[in-house]
């Protein structure tokens, strides 16, 4: 047995596959002991906020006004409201309102500004302009407002008593606010999805969730494999026959047929994510069956089970004793398969509108479920699809690597 | 021919049970869930249906085609006949369509996708495979966690990701549908083109998932097969590389078509997901209406197709299996 594990641990596939399952499991468990957010509070108003560090503007206000002389700080202002293709469609507006293309240097700033906002005027019709493009120099018009200004912003605040404007300070270019010292920052490294909820933090939740499915359906599937094909292997006769048959009808047909229809019937309201992880392992046990039986068949007539058999040794004896522990190995890797499988059918369910219930936990099914109906990849809003993709593509491959490791070891054909 | 004769219709048998065992799960699995089938239908269309004629006309049928006053067996023959007459009744949520017309505008989309992918993705990646094994060295090193990577990412995430980089960054391809939603299907040159554009995409992300799959087997069925005692034997005797390396593949072959009968399942799983995220008009979208819909008689009825089609297509690679096995054409022999 340690020889064994130290084998396997000196399988280079083994040790990559288990370093990155291992992580992924450590942050399932540790995440929500540093972070206590509800996975599914809603706290984005609005769908799709992107990655980023999210700073309550009153708090930052109000915070300790630090002066920072930065030299770039004005360019960087510019750059912000106006890129290169801000540039360009600038240039083109006033071309086509008739200026000599000679006038117009678009690296200037100061110069192109000053064209623009004399001779900018909403009511020219350009010929050729299309509604979105009077909109977009509207819009682009109205952000550049007061660019250049090196004035500072003031604040105004109303009077409870006139109902007027009074200015009750300014907040001058150059001030600014120490992060730390701002009460309220929230750090959405993923952003937000379509519900306004925290990606991370669901992503987080979602991965235990689907790696719990996993688990259990696999357990489910290799503990019904391994029984039957134990039981049709050794005890062989009119058993085996029967037990092959049904292992050869659904080996054509398609589990995942059995899956969708159970699913469906089951209706909404009673598929948790515990039932479809059972749904799942009841339908998926095939392959297990096959390969254990194969091995019992192989393992039956050694000389050393014929010698317990011969000792007087139970039935039940000799399986655990004299069987068992040559398959194993067999059995531990079906059991890793079936958990990659397992996640794989639970997101694959969830697109197809069959997952789990959506209002108690987040899968990563239903996550991927979401993002898709709301067009996060068609909209270009990567934090709400790619991280999900990623993570069930790492579990898997992680696992087929472990699988891959194990494989080879206990296979000396297969090793390079 | 007698061997074979026996083969085959030792095949042909298995296929007609499968079927027979299909046709009966497609029937008892609702029936088996707690409650009155004909009632959970009926109280699931209150909930997504706003057309009481299509609820009234749908309760109607399937009273007379669930039949529940009669007995189990005779509600079964109803079942049967009507299936066999291509009747499944009518679709709950595309009423007054029936499902026997929903299925049939989207199963040639599922076919003419799904067929060739799986075909061009299985030869591609035994290519590789076998390249892998022969050549060794990098290509082999960098190859293997490649494949083993990309058929980590389930179907729906390559589609995905080729989706937004060919769709929506580069905009080369369309990222929605089977053809452009200003046509109508007739055989202009224009349409033909449309359907070819929107095409490419579902097409390469199944090629490539199957790739993935397919070149790690096959590679490691060629080096067990290159470790053999015959090649070693070939060798001394002398025989030349390129003939040692056809019989070594033929061997390794053999295990890889029957791996693709026993992934095809899988594999057509996995593309029923990737039309639903392509948008694409076949099958795969057709069970996310009808899920979606609560549409009873629409899912089952394509759950059946896609069983029937797998079933159809395993038959189909057994019977080749048949003529290229040496062994049974030696058990032809006898």
């Amino acid at each position: 047995m340690k020889h064994t594990l130290r084998q396997v641990f000196r399988s280079g596939k083994f040790v990559t596959g288990f370093i990155i399952f291992s992580a992924i499991l450590l942050t399932v468990i540790f995440y929500p002991m540093i972070i206590r957010d509800d996975p599914l509070q809603i706290i984005g108003q609005g769908t799709f906020f992107p990655p980023g560090i999210y700073v309550n503007i009153a708090d930052s206000m109000s915070s300790t006004r630090y002066i920072l002389n930065l030299d770039d700080a004005a360019a960087k202002r510019i750059a912000s409201k106006l890129n290169d293709a801000d540039r360009e469609a600038i240039r083109e507006w006033l071309v086509g309102a008739g200026i000599p293309e000679g006038d117009i240097d678009i690296a200037n700033t100061e110069s192109l500004l000053g064209l623009w906002v004399s001779n900018y005027d909403t009511t020219v019709r350009i010929p050729g302009m299309t509604n979105a493009d009077r909109n977009y120099y509207i819009r682009l018009n109205r952000s550049l407002d007061g660019l250049l200004s090196e004035e500072g912003v003031t604040i105004a605040a109303t009077n409870p008593d006139t109902n007027a404007l009074e200015a009750t300070g300014t907040v001058e270019l150059t001030e600014y606010a120490n992060i730390r010292e701002v009460a309220n920052v929230r750090i959405l490294p993923l952003g937000t999805d379509n519900f306004g909820r925290d990606v991370l933090t669901q992503l987080v939740t979602a991965t235990g969730v689907s790696l719990r499915i996993g688990f259990v359906a696999g357990l489910i599937a290799t503990l019904i494999g391994l029984v039957l094909g134990l039981v049709s292997g050794y005890i062989g006769g009119v058993v085996d026959d029967v037990i092959l048959f049904i292992t050869n009808l659904f080996t054509v047909i398609p589990g995942f047929i059995l899956l969708v229809l159970i699913s469906f019937s089951i209706g909404q309201e009673q598929r948790g994510a515990f039932v479809i992880a059972v749904v799942i392992g009841l339908t998926s046990w095939v392959w297990t069956t096959r390969a254990v039986r194969a091995q019992v068949i192989s393992l039956r007539n050694r000389d050393h089970v014929n010698l317990s058999k011969l000792s007087g040794h139970s039935i039940a004896h000799i399986i655990i004793r004299d069987v068992l522990p040559y398959i194993a190995s067999y059995v531990i890797m079906a059991f890793i398969l079936q958990i990659s499988s397992a996640i794989l059918a639970e997101a694959a369910l969830s697109i197809l509108g069959l997952g789990p219930r959506t209002t108690d936990v987040p899968t990563l099914g239903l996550m991927m479920n979401w993002a898709l109906i709301y067009q996060a990849h068609i909209l270009g809003k990567w934090w709400a699809y790619l991280p999900i993709i990623l993570v069930i593509a790492l579990i898997a491959f992680s696992l087929n690597l472990m699988n891959t490791g194990l494989d080879q070891v206990f296979n000396p054909a297969l090793r390079d | 021919m007698k061997g074979y004769r026996r083969y085959f219709a030792n095949k042909l048998i298995w296929f007609f049970i499968t079927l027979v065992v299909a046709f009966i799960l497609n029937f008892t699995l609702p029936r088996l869930m707690p409650g009155d089938p004909v009632a959970a239908i009926v109280s699931r269309m209150a909930q997504g249906m706003s057309n009481a004629t299509g609820v009234q006309a749908i309760y109607e049928q399937y009273t007379e085609l669930f039949g529940i006053n009669r007995p189990i067996h005779e509600q079964f023959f109803i079942y049967v006949s009507n299936a066999l007459r291509g009747d499944f009744g009518y679709s709950i949520s595309q009423y007054p369509r029936t499902v026997a017309d929903v299925i049939r505008s989207s199963i040639f989309w599922t076919i003419g996708l799904q067929l060739p992918a799986i075909i061009v993705g299985w030869i591609l990646g035994n290519a590789l495979g076998a390249l892998a094994a022969y050549r060794r060295g990098t290509f082999d090193r960098v190859l293997l966690p490649a494949s083993l990577f990309v058929s980590s990412i389930p179907a729906f995430g390559m589609a995905v990701i080729l989706l937004v980089i060919f769709g929506v960054s580069l905009q080369w391809l369309p990222t929605s549908g089977g053809y452009g939603y200003d046509l109508i299907p007739n055989l202009s040159w224009n349409f033909i083109w449309s359907v070819i554009v929107h095409y490419q995409l579902p097409f390469w992300t199944l090629v490539l998932i199957t790739i993935g799959g397919q070149a790690i087997g096959m590679r490691s069925m060629s080096i067990y097969e290159l470790n053999a005692d015959y090649v070693k034997y070939s060798r001394f005797m002398g025989i030349k590389d390129n003939q040692i390396v056809r019989y070594v593949f033929r061997n390794a072959m053999l295990p890889q078509i029957t791996g693709l009968a026993l992934a095809l399942g899988t594999m057509v799983f996995g593309a029923v997901v990737a039309e639903v995220v392509f948008s694409y008009p076949g099958l795969g979208s057709t069970i996310l209406t009808a899920s979606l819909g609560q549409d009873y008689p629409l899912l089952s009825a394509t759950t059946l197709i896609i069983s029937i089609m797998v079933l159809v297509a395993n038959f189909s690679i057994e019977i080749i299996y048949g003529f290229l096995d040496p062994r049974i054409k030696a058990a032809q022999a006898d």
